[in-house]
This record gives C-alpha cells, structure tokens and sequence, in this order.
C-alpha cells in the first residue's frame, strides 16, 4: 500500500503549482506525475512515486553512501 | 532498474548476515511496521538469513488490513445508492467488512471502480456531473498528500459532485500502543521508510527516548532491510536507543515540506478505530470543518459508520506482532487468498496472504522444534 517506485523524471510540464506534471520512466514503462510535492525536481533526476504523486528526489549521494556501507563494516565486529 | 536492482544483490545481503551474525549476542525480536517490508522480508527469506534468536515481528503496517470493517460497511452502503461511484484502490475493494466487501457489492451491480491516484477520481467526477463520486480515502502518512491534493484541486475546480470516505491512519501512536500493550515482547522497530519520506522521523525520537527503543527508519530492498535490521541489533548489542536513518537516499529528518503543509491544510488528527486493535487516540485523520462539504458521511446522513461483529480471525494479534500467520487454526484451511476470512489474507501486504503465498511448508527447522 506505502508502495513507491523510483524512475527518472524525463520532462516537467505545466508551472501551476498544484497541477505540475512530469513525464516519468519506470524500466520502461513511462506514466504521468504529479509534481506538486517536489518543487526541486529536475529532469534527469530520479523521483519516488506513490499513487500518482512524487514525494520525493532521490539524493544520488546518499544512495552511494548505503551501498558502500557494508564495506565499512569491520570484520570482526564481534564484542 | 536504477536504484532498485543494486539493492538487491544475494551475495551482499549474505555479507550482511554474516555481520549480523558476528555482532549478535543474544535474542532479539524486531518489529517491521510496514506490510511492503512484510512482504518483502517473507518474499526474499530475509528472516531465515538471520542467526538463531532473532525473531522477525510482523507490524499492523497495512492500511488496507487495519480499516475498521464498518467503514469498510460504509463504503459499501453508500456504493449501493444508485447515483453513487465509490472510487478506492484496488486492494481495499477486496477486504470483507462484516459483511462482504466493494468487489461482492460491484459483482450484485453497484458502481464501484479501482483508481490508482485519487486524482482519477476527481476526472470521474469530472465526466459524470450528474452522479456523487465518492472516493475511500485510505492510507498511511505515505498517502495522505495524495488525498490531500485531490481535496485541494476539487476546491480549485469547483466539483461539486466529489466527496471522502475519509480513514487515514497514522503510524507513530500506533507504535506507541504496541509498546504500552504487555502482550507485545517488541525490541527494536524498523520505520516505515515511504510514512517517513512524507513525515520525517522527529516524531520518533521522544518514542525511542520513552520507550528506550531502537528505531531505524529503513527502506523496503532486501539490501535496505539487511542494513536496517544490522543498524537495529548494533544498537540493541551496545545498549543504545536511538533513531537512526537507513534509507537517507530518500528520507529527510523533517520529510517533505511540501506534502506535510497540504496535509496540515486539509486534515486535522482525530482518534481512529484500527481493525483488530480498538480506538487509538490521535491515530487517525479527518477533515477539517472548511473542507466538511467534501465528507460523504456529511453528504449521506443516513450512512453509519457500525462496529466490528466478533469473528473467529485472530488477525488482530497478527496485526500487533503477538502471533504469528501459522498461529492460526484457519490458516491454509478455512482462510485462503480465494476465501480470506480476514483482512490480512486479503491484502497482498497482509502477513497471513504473504505468509500463504510464500511459506505454506514451515521451514524444517521450525517444524522438528
Ligand atoms: S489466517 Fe485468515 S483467519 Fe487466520 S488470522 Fe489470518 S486472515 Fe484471519
């Protein structure tokens, strides 16, 4: 039900607030968005879409930080 | 599929289970509050990629699942008037209330539609002025923004034929009722990481501090899910109680701004009856008194919101984690996916239909202990 999927905001159309909308790809797949909750977003970022609205723009940095987390893990972590 | 697959790499989350193997000194029980999370820990084994004694709790994190059978009674009544259009997502047309649920009452020749935005609702009432269309607002701090904006753009359009079944719920009470409630042996939570994209996750720190429990905020990949729970035990292992954030590439500490404000416009906290588990204070969302023209309960006074009748489902004990789906004698026997006596066999997020779809066997180990 919280299900939300991430694809690339390819282009943004519309300026009204309420109604902005974006074309959005899902492998593939490319819906319409609402985009009122993302004021930031930008075309070729990557948004979180759930029921038809972004709710929000993936920070690329932080992606990279959890994925390199597990190499930070000491080996022998045991106590 | 960018910022997807990389999350979902086998040999990674084994590496994490290896660590938590190595941190991990005693047992421990963690409760995923989100049915995606449920559904996705039975789906990839991530609780059978765990050491012995640490036990993975399923939460009451399915919006579709804790909807109090009378509004689910209500929807129907109100989908039964012939000028009526009841609008909801696909999921909650399939749960029972006390008596049948929206797909039974659209089968005898009520008018009830799955949209997948309640922005499709609105264009439905767009193209049948001369029909009420009513849309079953449910849903967790996830998807309260979306209802928000249909409510906003209906004022802004001047729809006169839109109205709400209005049953949100929101997670943080909910959790704190799990704690204060003796039956529930809880450790440590793992956040809902799509409530907290919305919402932030201040609010939990006063949980964490009150309660002395971990709470990270944790994303819904097997990977994600593999690093929260490592976060979780890291913390429960050196004796702290903190909020922690695993799933930073989309949660921010206050959320999203811009949906918390619409919210906050439209909606006012008010108690709310979860199924399974009573009245919650402060749980629930309603209208506030300038948007009371766009309550269906407002604009169909003879519909009543009843109470829930007894039934021999115990998926309110599986809603708050005190039993497990298998615990139930009706499990795979009586109750089944194609005749649910209870809403957590209905929704594809409901631990009893996750449990049947992936783990009818019970693992061998569990069957010989
Ligand atoms: S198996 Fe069916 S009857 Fe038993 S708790 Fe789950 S939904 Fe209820």
């Amino acid at each position: 039900m919280c299900l939300a999927v991430p694809g690339e905001l390819l282009e943004i159309e519309g300026d009204d607030p309420l109604t902005r909308e974006g074309r959005v790809a899902f492998a593939g797949v490319v819906r319409r968005v609402n985009l009122a909750y993302v004021p930031e977003a930008v075309p070729g970022a990557y948004v979180l879409v759930h029921a038809g609205f972004a709710i929000a723009v993936i920070d690329e940095a932080e992606a990279r930080r959890t994925l390199a987390l597990l190499d930070e893990i000491p080996p022998e972590s045991r106590r | 599929m960018k910022h997807v697959d990389e999350y979902r790499n086998a040999a990674d989350a084994h590496r994490y289970a290896e660590a938590i193997a190595r941190i991990v000194t005693r047992p421990w029980s963690i409760m995923e509050i989100c049915g995606g999370q449920t559904h996705s820990i039975v789906r990839h084994g991530i609780d059978r990629l765990l050491p012995d004694g640490v036990t993975l709790l399923h939460g009451p994190g399915c919006p579709v699942c804790v909807t109090p059978p009378g509004m689910i009674d209500a929807a129907i009544a109100i989908a039964n008037r012939p000028e009526a259009i009841l609008c909801s997502f696909g999921d909650m047309l399939r749960v029972p209330g006390n008596e049948g649920s929206l797909l039974a009452a659209k089968a005898r020749g009520a008018d009830v539609r799955m949209v997948y935005s309640p922005l499709d609702a609105l264009d439905i009432a767009r193209d049948n002025p001369e029909r009420e269309v009513v849309f079953f607002a449910i849903g967790f701090e996830t998807t309260a923004p979306a209802t928000a904006m249909a409510v906003l753009q209906a004022e802004l359009r001047a729809l006169a034929n839109f109205s709400l079944l209005v049953s949100h719920v929101l997670v943080p009470p909910a959790m704190e009722a799990l704690l204060s409630d003796p039956a529930s042996d809880v450790d440590g939570f793992l956040a809902a990481g799509h409530v907290c994209t919305v919402v932030g996750y201040e609010d939990y720190t006063p949980i964490a501090q009150r309660y002395r429990i971990p709470i990270v905020v944790t994303g819904f990949e097997p990977l994600d899910l593999m690093q929260g729970l490592y976060m979780c035990l890291r913390q429960l292992e050196e004796g702290r109680h903190e909020v922690e954030n695993q799933y930073s590439r989309s949660v921010r500490a206050a959320g999203n701004p811009a949906a918390r404000e619409a919210v906050e416009r439209v909606f006012a906290v008010r108690p709310q009856e979860w199924r399974g588990m009573g009245s919650i204070a402060a749980s629930g969302l309603g209208l506030r008194p300038h948007y009371a023209r766009f309550d269906a309960l407002e604009r169909f006074p003879a519909i009543a919101v009843g109470a829930e009748s007894e039934s021999a489902c115990i998926s309110g004990e599986v809603l708050r984690g005190v039993s497990k789906p298998c615990d139930c004698p009706a499990f795979g026997a009586a109750c089944t996916p194609e005749h649910p006596l209870g809403a957590t066999m209905v929704s594809s997020e409901g631990a009893c239909a996750a449990y049947y779809r992936y783990r009818r066997q019970p693992p061998v180990r569990e069957a010989v202990a």
